[in-house]
């Protein structure tokens, strides 16, 4: 996108900083299992934002207590899928919240075209505008 | 004096304060309240406060920049039923936590049926969600040889196995495993599984209890519930311990457990039946000899041996 001048994906929490080392992503897990959050590692080619799930990967991970079965999990997912995006999810179950709290990068592919912004007239002089994912142009799995 | 030692610059004078490093832990409290609330054991205790002295310097060795390679804290618990592999179990994922050597100190308990699938795919899934769950603790594995059954070589429990081992070999700074079950199938366990003997570091055997002990374990806990022994209950039931010890399936401290639960159902039933007389609540904490010797332990003709209900 125009105002990031690396095109590097932009979802999530700490996607404006440098990949967290994984010390960092484990702090960070620490930090959701202190909540009592389920985290779930996911993973997708498709990094259009509207593409909200993605597929997760293996089963879910529940009553964990550290942060180091979650690590494994994520550097199984790299192994699998070097080249996918991979994100880190902390699920809150707690009764009126029920969603996502935290979800954030941990793993992007060596290069990323960008998006394009697509422009089509319709009726009048109206223009509708949607942006779109260069790698989507190639078949699931050869993308990156 | 400063000297090179290895490579490293270790001061030989400099004194090392291994009582603070002690006192700074707090595991004391916990070998102190392991001492004092388990009865006997006295091979299982000298094991443990091996360990905490071996983890203890450790952290000193550390503190001088001497290596400290995290030494294998897998254990295997063997021993008869109701010695106390369970409750050591527990005692030892609180004593590993405050020496630093696991972060979270809670303990996962489970047998054959968490960890092994029941069909071609499940097995490593549903082990590895277990490990995952325990890592940061101590994996307890209670009756551990029936992963392994050699006379169904299709049996999945291999594959549990093999997971296992690489776990314990490659996370040890993230998980202790602890396996546990009867002397006998253990060692035919371990014959079997080479691999797995030669990575667990700890062999502990837990040893019966004599009657003595039995009864000191009875007297605790019946305390915890708010009972005593009359002093004629308590000669009746060091008898009763005795007889008891000789029939089978003696299952030490459970089978004291399960008597003294009977001994509180007769109690009960004896208040009961007298509930038109005056009963104060001495009637109420203590069980009587009375409560005791109704048990068929003690009359001659005992038809089913058998029987835990004795």
């Amino acid at each position: 996108m125009m105002t990031n001048t690396d095109s590097r994906l932009t979802q999530g929490q700490f996607s404006f900083l440098p990949d967290l080392t994984d010390e960092q992503i484990t702090a960070q897990i620490k930090w959701a299992l202190a909540h009592g959050w389920a985290v779930s590692v996911e993973y997708t080619d498709d990094p259009h934002p509207r593409n909200t799930y993605w597929e997760m990967y293996g089963m879910p991970m529940f009553d964990l207590k550290d942060p180091a079965g979650i690590l494994m999990e994520i550097n199984e997912c790299r192994k699998t899928f070097p080249r996918h995006y991979i994100r880190v999810m902390a699920f809150n179950s707690e009764r009126g919240t029920e969603s996502p709290a935290m979800s954030f990068l941990v793993n992007r592919p060596a290069n990323e075209p960008g998006f394009a912004l697509d422009r089509q007239e319709t009726s009048g002089r109206t223009q509708r505008y949607s942006i779109r994912s260069y790698a989507t142009d190639k078949p699931e799995n050869e993308r990156y | 004096m400063t000297d090179n030692f290895n490579g490293i610059e270790l001061d030989f004078d400099s004194p090392v304060d291994l009582q603070s490093v002690y006192d700074d832990s707090n595991v004391q409290e916990v070998l102190n309240r392991l001492d004092h609330e388990l009865i006997g054991l006295k091979p299982v205790k000298t094991r443990i406060n091996e360990v905490a002295a071996l983890l203890l310097v450790d952290r000193l060795r550390q503190q001088m920049n001497l290596s400290a390679s995290m030494p294998s804290m897998h254990m295997s618990f063997t021993g008869n039923p109701g010695t106390g592999k369970t409750t050591v179990a527990m005692r030892m994922a609180e004593i590993l936590h405050r020496l630093d050597y696991v972060r979270q100190g809670h303990l996962v308990a489970v047998t054959r049926d968490d960890l092994v699938g029941q069909y071609i795919g499940h097995t490593a899934p549903k082990t590895k969600e277990v490990i995952k769950k325990a890592m940061g603790g101590v994996l307890f594995i209670d009756e551990a040889y029936y992963l392994y059954k050699p006379e169904n070589e299709r049996d999945y429990g291999a594959e549990s196995i093999e997971i296992l081992l690489q776990v314990m070999e490659n996370q040890r700074n993230d998980l202790v495993v602890i396996l546990a079950g009867y002397k006998d199938r253990m060692d035919r366990f371990f014959h079997s599984n080479p691999g797995m003997s030669s990575r667990i570091a700890h062999h502990i055997d837990f040893p019966n209890y004599s009657p003595e002990e039995l009864l000191a374990i009875s007297k605790l806990m019946l305390a915890e519930s708010n009972y005593r022994l009359s002093s004629e209950a308590e000669a009746v039931f060091i008898d009763y311990i005795k007889i008891r010890m000789q029939k089978p399936h003696f299952a030490n401290a459970r089978s004291m457990r399960n008597a003294l639960d009977r001994a509180r159902l007769r109690q009960a039933n004896r208040l009961f039946q007298s509930r038109h007389s005056k009963l104060t609540g001495a009637d109420l904490i203590t069980i009587e000899a009375e409560d005791l010797l109704v048990s068929r332990l003690f009359s001659e003709d005992n038809e089913d041996e058998n029987a835990e209900s004795v």
